[in-house]
């Protein structure tokens, strides 16, 4: 069970990016957001985003045409 | 990350063309980038209080049109009073219907992760722009403080 949770569906690029990064800034360093996407591009995007702010993305997935991302927050 | 910067030189006051500028650098700040934004000409149209954007196929043979009007719909037509207001209403609902943010509210994400919107000073007096049209925290320059930026900035872009 994630630390918090983000329903971003519904919203397309770049929003899901930036309540991600804002659903962040609320945690503290170690615990997990869990994010719940229907743009198809966030799955490369949390990638990149993870790559780029040092997050770590735990888990990336797809179930019914929605995508799921497990992203620990850096220490 | 928290080094890298980059600049975008935004050049065009038209709905479509106000997204570019805007989503590059909400996200850019995400991602931990410092960013400015030269506005300057048209682009000037984006730091307004209330916007007023629009967007027209008129000339943009690239636009798709509701109803494919695009393959069939004279050009001239394109050009009828009106058409540029119903253009820009039927875009604005599909982006809504899409989910895509509104131009305001990506502006807003911009200022509230500090990128730095500067207004081109020679534009802004030669349109005779009112510093109180455009919105709060806009700074006043000109070429050479854009370019002392840009030399220094990872990704330089221009809109």
């Amino acid at each position: 069970m994630a630390d918090q949770e983000l329903d971003a569906r519904g919203l397309n690029c770049p929003l899901p990016i930036l309540r991600a990064k804002k659903a962040l800034n609320d945690l503290e360093g170690g615990q997990t957001l869990s994010i719940i996407a229907t743009d198809p591009g966030s799955v490369k995007d949390f990638q990149a985003f993870a790559k780029q702010t040092g997050n770590e993305l735990l888990e990336s997935g797809e179930t019914n045409g929605e995508f799921t991302f497990l992203i620990k927050k850096k220490a | 990350m928290a080094d890298k910067k980059m600049m975008i030189i935004a050049t065009k006051g038209s709905l479509d063309w106000a997204y570019p500028p805007f989503i590059l650098s909400s996200t850019a700040a995400a991602l931990g980038m410092e960013v400015n934004i030269f506005f300057t000409f048209y682009g000037l149209q984006l730091l307004k209080k209330n916007l007023s954007l629009g967007v027209t196929p008129l000339g943009n043979p690239g636009m798709p049109m509701p109803m494919a009007m695009d393959k069939w719909f004279p050009v001239l037509g394109t050009a009828i009073p009106g058409m540029q207001g119903m253009m820009t209403m039927m875009m604005k609902s599909k982006m809504k219907k899409k989910g895509v943010a509104s131009v305001e509210e990506l502006r807003g994400l911009c200022l509230e992760a500090d990128v730095k919107m500067i207004a081109c000073q020679m534009t802004v007096d030669l349109f005779d722009f009112k510093p109180t049209d455009l919105i709060d925290g806009v700074e006043y320059a000109g070429a050479s403080s854009a370019l002392a930026f840009a030399g220094d900035a990872d990704i330089n872009l221009f809109v």
